[in-house]
């Protein structure tokens, strides 16, 4: 039974659709069912000469890891000085706090200004994205470490770059890695974003704008179904790791 | 091994900023292979008392002395074990156990091989590769305790480790700790707010008064291991620390 009451929904709603859309009766504002299926039965196929839905969503991927892995590469090392020195904490916060509430798409006017249009660009937007979540997240989970743990630590002698990498960090990693799936999210939800900038020419935010200067509403839908579900196969492959590696989360005693 | 603590006090400000004393002028001296309980209400810096031996909390006056070196921070001569929640949970039981040898640098066969030796002593063979979570409170005291002994300390400090636990294996677990002292000769400091607890383990009971903590007396116990809860002897000495206990000695 609840194994079925998950598909329902989404059944549902193709059926309004394609109801809606049989009303409709016009495929410049809501296209039918089947010719989104049509699109999306074709990933290898070039639409209007910009390239297929594979090759955008490979493009579109490559560009969120990098962003994505600067951003984790320099959130994770922040978050850990942060929340283990009172002092960086205190000195860095006031920054955190002004350009935490900044949008990553606030940011593509500057981004267009150093760095043209192009990857440099869309990288830098991914990364602003990925930062800030990654960030709090490592803080968060380096306060809130078990003090006994890391005195345990001390009691055997344990020297300070010792305890990070084996009492902060190992504690700390599964809250790190909820910044993770968060930072992913949003870096995913900008790439997209920043691939809509004109003069961007590859990716499935570029694929759907320009296949709205066509008119062609089925393609719009198949990148927005494609760019769904990537973000849902990603996040549920993050998931999956957290629950093998971090199975002790709300269990340790 | 020679443990002496010179009038030691420790004051600090609480949050609401008024200066609480917590210990105030303990002196004491602790003999090597001793079993020494350190009993007292909640809040008489009874642990605080354990933590500044540790080396982990700092004293605002006197000293503790570990063979004539000031303690000034945690000493390989002393292990620690806490009340509860100290094993790491990412890392099974075997691992655990060898964790103080690994930050040491011991090398993985021979620490392995300490760590088994001291899975067997808390007899806990067949869980090496259980995880934390797996295990009973007592159990994962068993491997704290495991986890202190394999650094070979001359000094076991023990912070209320069976105060999280229920009576029967409490009871259970203060046998099995006699055992192992009788095996390893340890001197042990064991903080418990339990008097029947204290009467069953130590050599000398070492109570302290409500705040500001004072040593209110020191009581030998003489009595032959394994001692007998139900005995005569046992109740007559337990009752002589209630009512130390129970009179603060120390009225403000």
């Amino acid at each position: 039974m609840k194994r079925y009451i998950k598909i329902i929904s989404p059944i549902i709603l193709i059926l309004i659709w394609e109801i809606l859309a049989i009303y409709v009766n016009n495929e410049y504002i809501l296209p039918r069912v089947g010719s989104v299926f049509l699109v999306l039965l074709q990933p290898f196929t070039d639409i209007l000469g910009s390239g297929s839905l594979a090759e955008n969503a490979t493009v579109s991927l490559y560009r969120v890891v990098t962003g994505f892995l600067l951003g984790a590469l320099a959130a994770i090392p922040v978050g850990i000085l942060m929340g283990r020195l009172q002092w960086v904490n205190e000195f860095l916060d006031p920054l955190i706090q002004i350009f935490r509430p900044i949008p990553p798409i606030a940011w593509i006017p500057l981004a267009l200004a150093w760095f043209k249009i192009g990857f440099t660009s869309i990288v830098f937007i991914i990364f602003i994205g990925a930062f800030f979540p990654i960030l709090l997240n490592t803080i968060d989970g380096v306060k809130r470490v078990n003090r006994t743990w890391i005195e345990t630590a001390y009691i055997f002698g344990t020297r300070e770059l010792q305890i990070l990498y084996k009492v902060i960090v190992p504690a700390a990693a599964p809250t790190i890695w909820t910044g993770l799936r968060v930072g992913f999210g949003i870096a995913w939800m900008s790439v997209v974003a920043a691939e809509m900038l004109p003069g961007t020419t590859s990716g499935l935010g570029y694929l759907i704008i320009y296949a709205y200067n066509f008119g062609q509403i089925q393609v719009i839908i198949a990148g927005m179904v494609v760019i769904g579900i990537i973000g849902l196969v990603i996040d549920y492959l993050l998931k999956q790791v957290e629950r093998k590696k971090f199975m002790w989360q709300g269990l340790e005693r | 091994m020679k443990l002496k603590i010179e009038h030691l006090e420790k004051r600090f400000l609480s949050n609401a900023g008024e200066q609480i004393t917590a210990l105030e002028d303990i002196s004491l001296e602790i003999e090597d292979k001793e079993f020494v309980c350190f009993l007292g209400p909640s809040g008489c810096g009874k642990t605080t008392l354990l933590r500044i031996i540790a080396g982990l909390d700092s004293a605002t006056g006197g000293k503790a002395v570990i063979d004539d070196h000031v303690i000034a921070g945690p000493d390989p001569k002393m292990a620690m074990i806490f009340q509860e929640y100290s094993l790491y949970p990412w890392r099974n039981v075997i691992d655990n156990i060898a964790f103080g040898l690994e930050v040491r640098g011991i090398p993985k066969e021979e620490r392995y091989s300490a760590a088994s030796r001291y899975l067997e002593l808390v007899g806990l063979n067949g869980f090496e590769k259980s995880y934390p979570y797996e295990l009973s409170g007592g159990m994962r005291q068993r491997v704290a305790v495991a986890r202190a002994l394999s650094v070979e300390p001359e000094v076991l400090l023990m912070d209320e480790p069976f105060g999280a636990l229920d009576a029967q294996t409490r009871n259970k677990l203060q046998k099995e700790l006699l055992d192992i002292w009788g095996k390893t000769r340890k001197t042990i400091i064991f903080v418990t707010h339990s008097v029947d607890e204290a009467v069953f383990l130590a050599d000398r009971i070492v109570v302290l008064t409500r705040r500001p903590g004072r040593v209110r007396e020191v009581i030998p116990l003489d009595l032959p291991r394994p001692r007998d809860r139900t005995s005569a002897e046992f109740a007559r000495i337990r009752r002589h620390v209630l009512d130390l206990i129970e009179d603060p000695g120390h009225p403000q």
